[in-house]
């Protein structure tokens, strides 16, 4: 059942991606292109995604765990650091420098499409080479 | 308008079955990083998130839901690109998923905060580029 759910949502989170058109990058630089000829729709992906997930958050809050598993898994990180802004800094340019965030990245990946595959490719060495050196900043 | 209320509404409710099911946070980036991990019996619902996630794409051509999407051929830019988007969602613990439905669902101030700053980014980013006119 685990497995189930898991395949089910990268799917139905995928199809999301797809029809909305999240997934096309001329898009996605039009909706950032707010002092140029902004095109303003994919708020509305935005704006309908967080309603349907506030909805099945406040009812989880009566829960004591999820359906089909021990707990649930909240991040674990609660105060605004440095690393949180920084972050978020450089993943904005690159998403405005291209117009692909992970997801939509992901699931273009099928494409063979050489520039998804170009892009995923540095995505998975940005994401290793940051995560050697956290692990390497801890010790 | 329809199109993407009707996408985001999907992505709502995959995010909701697999806080609701399994009680995990949604995010590509965990499902990212998941996938270096899923030895870890704990992180291998990333893995199978992610196979239903590329699956997607095969699916909607035969569904006739696909539309051809528009993308930079200028390799420097989808390297530097690419590699920027992996370093900031990983230190920043966050992306458009985790950070900007999940945790604006949640109410989360640190989402919040990184959903703002990395759209501002974003916005910033595109302006500049073009300004100084690069052209893609």
């Amino acid at each position: 059942m685990k497995i189930l759910i898991a395949l089910l949502g990268g799917f139905i989170f995928g199809l999301g991606l797809l029809v909305s058109g999240m997934n096309d990058p001329a898009k996605v630089r039009g909706f950032l292109d707010v002092f140029g000829e902004w095109r303003p729709e994919l708020i509305a992906v935005m704006g309908s995604a967080v309603t349907v997930f506030f909805i099945a958050y406040q009812l989880s809050r009566k829960w004591k765990a999820p359906l089909f598993s021990e707990r649930f898994h909240l991040p674990n990180l609660k105060v605004v650091d440095k690393n949180l802004i920084v972050g978020a800094i450089l993943f904005g340019v690159g998403w405005g420098l291209v117009g692909l965030c992970p997801g939509p990245a992901l699931v273009n990946l099928l494409t063979f499409d050489s520039s998804i595959l170009w892009f995923v490719g540095a995505l998975l060495v940005g994401n290793r080479l940051a995560h050697v050196w956290s692990v390497q900043k801890k010790h | 308008m329809w199109d993407e209320l009707v996408g985001g509404t999907f992505i709502g409710i995959a995010a909701a079955m697999v806080w609701l099911g399994l009680g995990r946070i949604s995010g590509m980036t965990s499902v990212l990083s998941g996938l270096f991990t899923v030895l870890q019996p704990q992180k291998r619902w990333a893995l199978w998130f992610f196979i239903g996630l590329l699956a997607a794409y095969p699916a909607s051509l035969m569904m006739g839901l696909s539309r051809p999407i528009v993308i930079t051929d200028n390799v420097m830019l989808l390297l530097s690109g690419g590699f920027l988007v992996g370093i900031g969602t990983y230190i920043g613990n966050g992306c458009t998923s985790g950070h900007g439905v999940c945790g604006m669902g949640r109410l989360s101030h640190r989402s919040i905060l990184a959903t703002v700053v990395f759209m501002s980014a974003g916005i910033a980013t595109v302006a500049v580029m073009n300004a100084v006119g690069v052209t893609l």
